[in-house]
């Protein structure tokens, strides 16, 4: 447990304090800013079509993707969660 | 603090942080649920929040231990899936030049949501705010959750509620205002096909990690920012 403390801590250390603060070339700055985007976007995925190391899709693809439509109308950031998880539960009651 | 306080966008991106972190806080409760279950103790569990703070980890950790694998399997997960956050930190590191001792706290601090959320603000101002908001926020909701669900266990099934959805769904909307931009929109896309291939195909957490390639779309030079005030 410590070991794994250790090393993720280890992490955002090495990323934000050793290479932080020194100017980057512009293409990498730009590169970064991206950074966000990618990550978040295979975090959704991951987090709502994979079962370990397994696709799947089950309950959680309905609610995310209810989730998708409300924040496509701009619904806000509680409504978006309430929604994504309320319709996994019904459609897994249902199911 | 005065003028803060008149900051209207300010205060909304504070709701937004705050409202994050207590989604992420409700996520926390599936957590501490599975920790639980798979053999870790109350002690154990609020230990690895605390510390660890790496939610994704966290959860593939349990999980694999849950499953009967090794703990080193549990480990190289969780450690792949830490690995993400040295990228983060990479992100932040322009906006959050503070002191080492500022930058040694920012760095426990550094989450997908602290990074998503200062992403999402157009300013350098708000851009530390929503880091430091949603950082602190996320601490302590997900210590509470993962507290209050180590301590119900097994009372209650997180899957029932669609708690397991909840942390996916916030990601959406978080995700949402960054595609607005084309160059973050087809950085996004080319992260989720990325992911959505290399699930089957390779260990837990490297699917994440090679999903960064969607940053490659930042390389060639901005378009003129003529054309980009039409938008």
């Amino acid at each position: 447990m410590f070991a794994l403390a250790g090393t993720a801590y280890g992490f955002k250390v090495l990323g934000l304090v050793l290479v932080g603060g020194r100017a980057l070339p512009p293409v990498l700055d730009r590169c970064l800013a991206l950074i966000p985007a990618a990550l978040i976007a295979a975090i959704v995925v991951l987090n709502t079509f994979s079962s370990g190391q397994q696709l799947q899709i089950d309950a959680r693809a309905a609610g995310v993707g209810a989730a998708v439509v409300a924040a496509w109308r701009k619904a806000p950031l509680i409504l978006v969660i309430v929604i994504g998880a309320a319709v996994t539960a019904l459609v897994r009651a249902l199911t | 603090m005065k003028q803060m306080w008149r900051d209207e966008q300010l205060r909304a991106v504070m709701a937004a942080c705050v409202t994050l972190g207590f989604a992420v806080g409700v996520f926390a409760i599936s957590f501490g649920v599975s920790s639980v279950a798979a053999g870790a103790s109350v002690a154990q569990t609020c230990a690895l929040s605390l510390l660890v703070f790496t939610g994704a980890s966290q959860v593939s950790a349990v999980s694999v231990l849950g499953s009967g694998g090794s703990a080193a399997a549990a480990f190289g997960g969780a450690a792949l899936l830490a690995a993400r956050n040295g990228v983060y930190g990479l992100a932040m590191a322009p906006h959050l030049t503070g002191r080492l001792g500022t930058r040694l706290v920012a760095a426990q601090l550094t989450l997908d949501e602290s990074t998503a959320m200062a992403a999402a603000q157009d300013d350098p101002a708000h851009r530390q705010a929503a880091f430091w908001i949603t950082g602190v926020s996320v601490y302590v909701f997900w210590n509470l959750g993962t507290l209050i669900g180590a301590l119900l266990g097994g009372a209650i099934d997180p899957g029932k509620y669609g708690l397991d959805a909840a942390f996916p769904a916030a990601f959406v909307a978080i995700l949402f205002p960054l595609l607005r931009q084309r160059r973050p929109a087809l950085a996004a896309a080319i992260g989720a096909v990325i992911c959505m291939v290399l699930i089957p195909f390779t260990p837990v957490g490297v699917p994440i990690l090679c999903a960064a390639v969607g940053i490659l779309v930042g390389v060639p030079a901005e378009p003129p920012r003529v054309l980009a005030v039409a938008e």
